[in-house]
């Protein structure tokens, strides 16, 4: 992993310990809650820039695995009495399923192919949550999903889903780094350079991109289920194009090559319309501005602010020294 | 209302379907530009749509305006802001990748989006069709004008293309360009005027498609993401900038979502339009018309 990502995921660890002492102030005492949604984000953000950023391959569909999972969880422990844990899995399994059958045929599209492949199963999956009423109740969405339990301790306050959920965010993350530091992250880098030259060196690139796509698709199942119980209520909208969409933004803003960069665009495009706030009716302008200003002036991303600060100050450290 | 046998019923819905179809035949035409100049799929292209209902509307309704004079005029307004677009956005960054480009332009449609919110605000405005609402009988189904306004502006709109890219000097630059950037700029055509005409000519086929359109499904500001979508969908099913391609894949999605919608079910009919499209793709990943060598010859 490194140790420039070890001290990374310390220092993200400590941080998210100590985040909830801000709940103390009042003004933005909600920010634990809207901190809990980005640890959900993040998880879907993370394995979409494995997707995009390592493997080279673009999806515009992945809320609708952010769906499949918080609609397995939530039909399964609501409508028919399951346990929450093995209903969890359910959902893993089903994504990874649909990843395999979706993905085969869809990863051999390029480009804008690909695109267009991943936004229209996307929006099949979401006309499906709208209109299978009989299961998901349509439109409307249904609620009484419970919360989750472990050794008889229930997490039904926003503090407790928060730890829960940001511990889980960082397993994910150490697993990302790992992936991108062994033999499969070098083999999806490879893929990215070109497709041709790794198949050369005898790297099995179909393979690859589709067990990325499933984990990728896997990890976004995950902080579907685990939204259904914490917010307890689904309805498709959370589900939409817009979402994919979103979360597609969030990977670029963040910077596309950098798992680091997925949490960081998750944060901030979150975070933002909360900033935005103050605007009212301006929010929409200013929110379209901001994406249009990063996009433009920082062509690798948040995470590349780091390098860019770093450089400014370093050289300016040493001379005082 | 005379018999409304199946027969008649089915004319209704093809004529429906070839209706929506002609919209998502211009939306998707307006891609193929930009995309063959650029390799960019402009997603504010759906923008471009609305803009031309919602400007349309403001010169007719509030202007009091004539409409071949509004519709002029609206034509002209919407190409400036695809020349805004393309020389503040995407001119500055003509070295980036494709991707982050793409990018850019889902943020300019988020903005452009909020700008018309600001202008004109959230309700839905209608406005009056081109030449009165009596309907005509047709094989015992009734169509209203605006239907044949549609059409009709559809197959001039593509005749006049055809032209202007087989015929005119401006035109096979156009083509050269997309073709081989490189080698046009070797023999002259200044590329760069290119891509910037390529938003301007997308933009105006936009405006065209939102004009026609509103008089039969009115027009709000934030209408244009699903117009895009399904101009994406033509312009992918077609085959990525083929012309031919995107009209006839347009047609045949309109049927099948109007077909789909009448004789199986509404609630899933862009969910069977787009399982078709996801079926081509796997069968013939380089869509109906595309050709497989070409597409490999893109960078994204």
């Amino acid at each position: 992993m490194g140790r420039k990502n070890t001290i990374g995921v310390l220092g993200l660890a400590l941080f998210i310990l100590f985040f909830p002492l801000t709940g103390r102030i009042p003004a933005i005492s909600h920010y634990v809650d809207i901190m809990t949604f980005i640890g959900l984000t993040a998880m879907i953000t993370m394995g979409l820039s494995l997707l995009m950023g390592y493997a080279g391959q673009i999806s515009l569909g992945h809320a609708a695995f952010y769906g499949l999972g918080a609609y397995t969880s939530g039909v399964l422990t609501a409508k028919f009495g399951i346990n929450p844990w093995p209903a969890i899995l359910v959902g893993v399994l089903l994504s990874a399923a649909v990843a395999v059958i979706v993905g085969s045929p869809s990863l051999k599209l390029r480009g804008h192919y690909l695109a267009m492949a991943t936004l229209a199963f996307g929006e099949i999956i979401y006309i499906i949550f709208n209109e299978s009423i009989a299961l998901t109740e349509g439109p409307d969405g249904f609620g009484n999903i419970p919360h989750l339990s472990l050794f008889g301790f229930t997490f039904d306050t926003i503090l407790a889903n928060y730890y829960l959920i940001w511990a889980v965010a960082i397993l994910m993350l150490i697993f990302s780094l790992n992936i991108i530091h062994s033999r499969v992250g070098r083999a999806l880098m490879s893929i990215h350079g070109s497709e041709v030259a790794a198949m050369t060196m005898g790297v099995n690139a179909a393979k690859f991109k589709i067990q990325v796509f499933v984990i990728s698709a896997v990890m976004a199942s995950i902080a579907g289920s685990l939204y259904a119980h914490y917010v307890q209520f689904i309805n498709p909208p959370v589900f939409d194009l817009f979402f994919s969409i979103k979360l597609v933004m969030m990977v670029v803003v963040g910077g596309m090559a950098s798992v680091w960069g997925a949490i960081l665009g998750a944060a901030l495009i979150t975070f933002l319309p909360e900033w935005l706030i103050f605007l009212e009716d301006f929010d929409i302008l200013a929110y379209g501005l901001v994406l249009l200003l990063i996009i433009m002036f920082l062509p690798k991303g948040l995470s590349s602010l780091t390098g860019v600060l770093y450089r400014l100050v370093a050289p300016r450290l040493k001379s005082g020294s | 209302m005379e018999d409304y046998g199946f027969l008649s019923q089915l004319v209704q819905y093809i004529l429906t379907g070839i209706t929506l179809g002609s919209i998502y035949a211009i939306v998707g035409v307006g891609f193929n530009i930009i995309y063959n100049a650029t390799e960019i799929i402009n997603f504010a292209q759906g923008e471009f749509v609305m803009l031309g209902g919602l400007v349309m509307i403001t010169l007719v309704n509030f202007a009091h305006l004539p409409m071949p004079l509004a519709f002029l005029l609206t034509v002209i307004i919407v190409s400036l802001v695809g020349l805004l677009i393309e020389r503040l956005a995407i001119f500055p960054l003509k070295e980036s990748s494709v991707l982050r480009l793409v990018i850019i332009t889902i943020a300019l449609s988020i903005l452009i989006k909020g700008l018309a919110m600001f202008t004109w605000g959230k309700q839905s405005f209608a406005l009056r069709s081109f030449s009165g609402d009596t309907p005509i009988p047709f094989l015992g189904a009734s169509v209203i004008p605006q239907t044949l306004w549609i059409i009709g502006i559809t197959v001039v709109l593509v005749i006049l293309l055809s032209i202007f890219f087989s015929r005119t000097i401006i035109g096979k630059a156009m083509s050269a360009c997309a073709d081989n950037p490189e080698a046009a700029s070797l023999v002259g055509i200044n590329t760069q005027r290119m891509v910037m005409l390529a938003f301007m000519l997308s933009a105006a086929l936009g405006a065209v498609a939102g004009m026609i359109i509103t008089p039969v499904a009115l027009m709000e500001y934030d209408r244009g993401a699903l117009l895009a979508l399904k101009g994406f969908g033509a312009c992918i099913l077609g085959g990525l900038g083929n012309f031919y391609g995107a009209v006839v894949a347009g047609i045949i999605l309109g049927l099948i979502e109007s077909l789909g919608a009448g004789l199986i079910s509404s609630g899933y009919k862009d969910a069977m339009a787009l399982a078709v499209l996801l079926l081509v793709l796997f069968i013939k990943p380089s869509g109906l018309f595309g050709s497989a060598e070409v597409s490999k010859l893109k960078k994204f």
